[in-house]
């Protein structure tokens, strides 16, 4: 091989290398299509099961730590000075034993009842440098709306093992971005790169059965047909636990829950 | 290596440290990168939220925004040493390791836009890690071949007669070290545990060590032999004392950290720097074994493959 022929091989690696790049870099559509939609047809996603309202049963209940919370940890923003945030991780939210930002949901009991997606977008608001709410609930395909609040550029990375992973900056007083994720997803997270310690969990479920417990640690859940389930208590460090209930036709029950605290 | 085929340049030279400096200061930038966490604080590449200007540098954007103006600059760089050589160096091989400088930055370069726009998947941004270390030992060779020593000095031969070799040990030396770079890099980047890491600091130490030794015990009288033998040493002391304080910042105490913390950051991107010098001190002490403790004729050529020469 001459030296040409060594430069023009070189050249030519390094275009390859290049195109791969920008291949590789083409933007994405990130609102995702639900798995179950035909993709090719064309056709409807199925119709939802339809609920008799007469019947439906709920289900209540407060969420506790046993033993001692953590201390929360502080956070430093003074890497930006437009971030005039709570300085104080949200990890363990607990006031007198009531554990806050526990995602609760009907992991079990649904059968292959479909529900229609809400038409309503879920919000996320990034304020003070921290998400608001810190854990949300959605439901697979619906809209979630991001909004900044902050005089100061946010990236929104969500990092995902079942969906589709994208990063994008969001500039003050931009428009809302609508995003969507296809696949049920628990604890998912949610990122900035910017500000290390913005972090929050999207939920994405196939029902529209979950809540998320406020600072008193409460939650409730309604319209349930009645039946056997299993209700699901997701805590982002303490993991799952799981607790079996069964409703009768317009039942009331009340399933509390109490994690260790480690 | 017809190392007295060139003049010394001494222009070219102090370029050559230059660049090897800056790329210095580069893996230092990309290491601030890689513990602020800010790797993908700008989404896309190569512009910086769609432009080539200076983004508000807040937050991980002015960690991620100075590895690239920084890394932008080295490519310059690069191309300059590399034309610099290819005109100005008699030395074929010289010409060629420019250009090999060239395809590594270029490499590099591609790596770190393959990184953001796949969000930092481990094989690519442990690539990148790995491919910036190796840039930075052909920029300290390029700097080393073009020095007065390398150019005017007359290489003080002593055959090298005990087993293993120097070289081999030298050689191996760069071999374990690079392992662990790569093994470092793969724990940085959530593609692996940390143990993997420590565990073959045992073997780096050990192999290190031996090399060391070996070239100060029977060639501390060659200082070309002798000086990166000690650097060697003294790197891999202060390599293992801040692996120690870089596990417990970030592994034993920042494991549930809300975000990176100063220790954290300061001794591992000095954990990552003083590992890049000491990848390329091991290249150094290579190449100067290669040339000052040659393996003897006798060696190269087995006596049972030698033939008798035809009177």
């Amino acid at each position: 091989m001459n030296k040409k022929t060594s430069v023009a091989m070189f050249g030519l690696l390094c275009l390859l290398g290049l195109w791969l790049l920008v291949g590789c870099g083409k933007k994405e559509e990130t609102n995702e299509a639900p798995a179950s939609t035909p993709a090719t047809t064309g056709a409807p996603a199925a119709a939802a099961t339809p609920i008799d309202p007469s019947t439906v049963a709920s289900v209540s209940g407060t969420v506790k730590l046993d033993g001692a919370a953590p201390k929360p940890a502080k956070i430093d923003m003074s890497q930006d000075a437009a971030c005039k945030g709570t300085n104080t991780a949200e990890t363990f939210v607990v006031d007198g034993g009531d554990l806050a930002n526990v995602f609760v949901y009907v992991k079990d009991g649904l059968g292959d009842r479909t529900f229609a997606v809400p038409t309503a977008a879920v919000a996320i608001d990034q304020k003070g440098c921290q998400y608001h709410p810190h854990v949300l609930g959605a439901m697979a395909g619906q809209n979630i709306e991001i909004k900044n609040d902050d005089q100061t550029t946010h990236n929104i990375h969500p990092t995902p093992q079942a969906n589709r992973e994208w990063n994008e900056s969001q500039p003050p007083a931009a428009a809302p971005l609508e995003k969507s994720f296809a696949r049920e997803e628990i604890m998912l997270p949610v990122k900035c790169n910017q500000h290390p310690w913005m972090r929050m969990y999207i939920n994405v479920v196939k029902s529209p059965f979950y809540a998320v417990t406020g600072p008193d640690g409460k939650y409730e859940i309604k319209g349930l047909p009645p039946g056997d389930y299993t209700i699901a208590f997701v805590q982002e460090k303490l993991g799952e636990q799981t607790q079996k209930v069964t409703l009768a036709a317009k039942d009331s029950k009340t399933v509390d829950q109490t994690f260790k605290a480690q | 290596m017809k190392s007295l085929a060139t003049r010394y340049n001494r222009a070219h030279h102090g370029f050559a440290v230059f660049v090897a400096c800056a790329t210095f200061v580069l893996i230092i930038a990309g290491a601030l990168v890689t513990s602020n966490d800010a790797g993908l604080s700008i989404p896309d590449w190569p512009t910086s939220f769609g432009s080539f200007s200076v983004p508000p540098l807040h937050g991980g954007i002015k960690f991620e925004w100075s590895h690239r103006a920084i890394a932008g600059s080295i490519v310059l760089l690069t191309i300059s040493i590399a034309a610099w050589t290819w005109f100005a160096d008699r030395r074929r091989w010289m010409k060629w390791l420019g250009v090999a400088a060239l395809g590594t930055v270029i490499t590099q370069a591609i790596l770190g836009g393959l990184t953001v726009r796949l969000f930092q998947p481990p094989w690519v941004s442990s690539a990148h890690a790995a491919v910036a270390q190796t840039f930075f030992c052909i920029a300290v060779v390029i700097a080393m071949f073009t020095g007065r020593r390398w150019v005017e000095e007359v290489p003080a031969i002593e055959f090298d007669s005990r087993r293993p070799r120097l070289i081999t040990l030298a050689l191996l030396s760069i071999f374990v070290v690079y392992v662990q770079l790569i093994l470092g890099a793969m724990f940085r980047h959530h593609g692996m545990s940390w143990w993997p890491h420590v565990a073959n600091a045992v073997i780096v130490a050990f192999v290190l060590t031996w090399t060391a030794i070996r070239a100060l015990s029977q060639f501390s009288q060659i200082e070309a032999v002798r000086r990166p033998a000690i650097l060697l040493v003294s790197l891999l002391i202060a390599q293992l004392c801040l692996g120690f304080v870089a596990f417990l910042t970030r592994v034993a105490w920042g494991r549930d950290a809300v975000q990176p913390e100063l220790p954290m950051v300061v001794s591992t991107v000095a954990h990552v720097a003083v590992g890049a010098l000491l990848l390329a001190t091991a290249v150094i002490l290579a190449i100067q074994v290669w040339r000052q403790v040659p393996v003897s004729f006798e060696e190269r050529a087995p006596s049972r493959t030698r033939k008798p020469v035809a009177a």
